[in-house]
């Protein structure tokens, strides 16, 4: 065989790998999407976000070891680059979350709906909007966890991998996160009418 | 330590499934005589469901095509 050969046969076997991963990543774009809606505050951010991230994705598809989880690596660009995106917007300085209990939102329904919550399904007194504005008060460090493993689906290991940051930050963020989450839905629950 | 209070501390591992089998165990023995830690518990898996659900927004329709533009053209 010529080497023409050998270097044809390499780039076609090349472009059938590229094509096979740009499938399999344009398959995980509505999940991806999802993540990235839950990360920023707008539709048309979350789309910028994507977009970037496949773009970068596109570009740099050989670094992806073929067999290993492509949704965890499409979202470790994706975070990376909320990160950068947020710096240069230089996003509100994070702030630690006051630590109130856990039972804080829970009361406060309770509190509002005049009896115990054992007979309804006390969340639904919650808009979806109330929950959005609520997601997009958690300080984006903890967000980014929170949103990985509760709206994702992802481990904690995953999700260790994703943020390149220790298991342990991501189970302290994680209870942090929701805390915050919780306080910011009981503000929006007690200001409904 | 009390029950309850400890009750509460695993809830957040316990729904993230990631508790030892005999950690879970004890927790569902409690549930299943308490009822105030069983409200506790719908109240925050349904939280958890309904935030999923509320953050959860379909793809718009044009941005696939978008994504699939930015593939390199085959030569």
């Amino acid at each position: 065989m010529s080497e023409t050969d050998t270097e044809g046969r390499r780039i076609a076997k090349e472009a059938r790998e590229r094509v096979r991963f740009e499938e399999e990543a344009l398959g995980l774009s509505d999940q991806v999407f999802r993540v990235a809606r839950g990360l920023v505050n707008s539709r048309e951010e979350a789309e910028d976000l994507v977009q970037q991230t496949y773009e970068r994705a596109f570009r740099s598809w050989r670094s992806f070891t073929p067999g290993t989880n492509l949704r965890a690596w499409l979202l470790r660009i994706l975070t990376n680059l909320n990160i950068d995106r947020a710096r240069r917007m230089q996003r509100r300085p994070m702030t630690q979350p006051m630590e109130e209990g856990d039972y804080f939102l829970y009361n406060k329904l309770e509190e509002s709906a005049g009896r115990p919550l054992e007979e309804e399904r006390v969340v639904e007194r919650l808009s979806q909007d109330d929950v959005v504005g609520a997601l997009s008060a958690v300080p984006h460090d903890f967000r980014d966890v929170l949103v990985l493993v509760d709206i994702g689906d992802f481990s904690y290991q995953d999700a260790a991998q994703i943020l390149d940051i220790p298991i342990g930050t991501v189970m302290s963020r994680l209870h942090r996160a929701r805390r915050v989450l919780k306080q910011e839905l009981a503000e929006r629950a007690v200001e409904a009418p | 330590m009390d029950p309850c209070d400890h009750c509460e501390e695993v809830m957040q591992p316990y729904l993230d499934r990631s508790l030892s089998v005999d950690e879970r165990v004890s927790v569902e023995t409690h549930l299943a005589s308490c009822p105030w830690c069983t409200n506790r518990f719908r109240f925050e898996q349904e939280l958890r469901g309904y935030v999923r659900v509320a953050c959860s927004e379909e793809m718009p329709p044009g941005l696939k095509a978008k994504l699939t533009a930015l593939r390199t053209p085959l030569l």
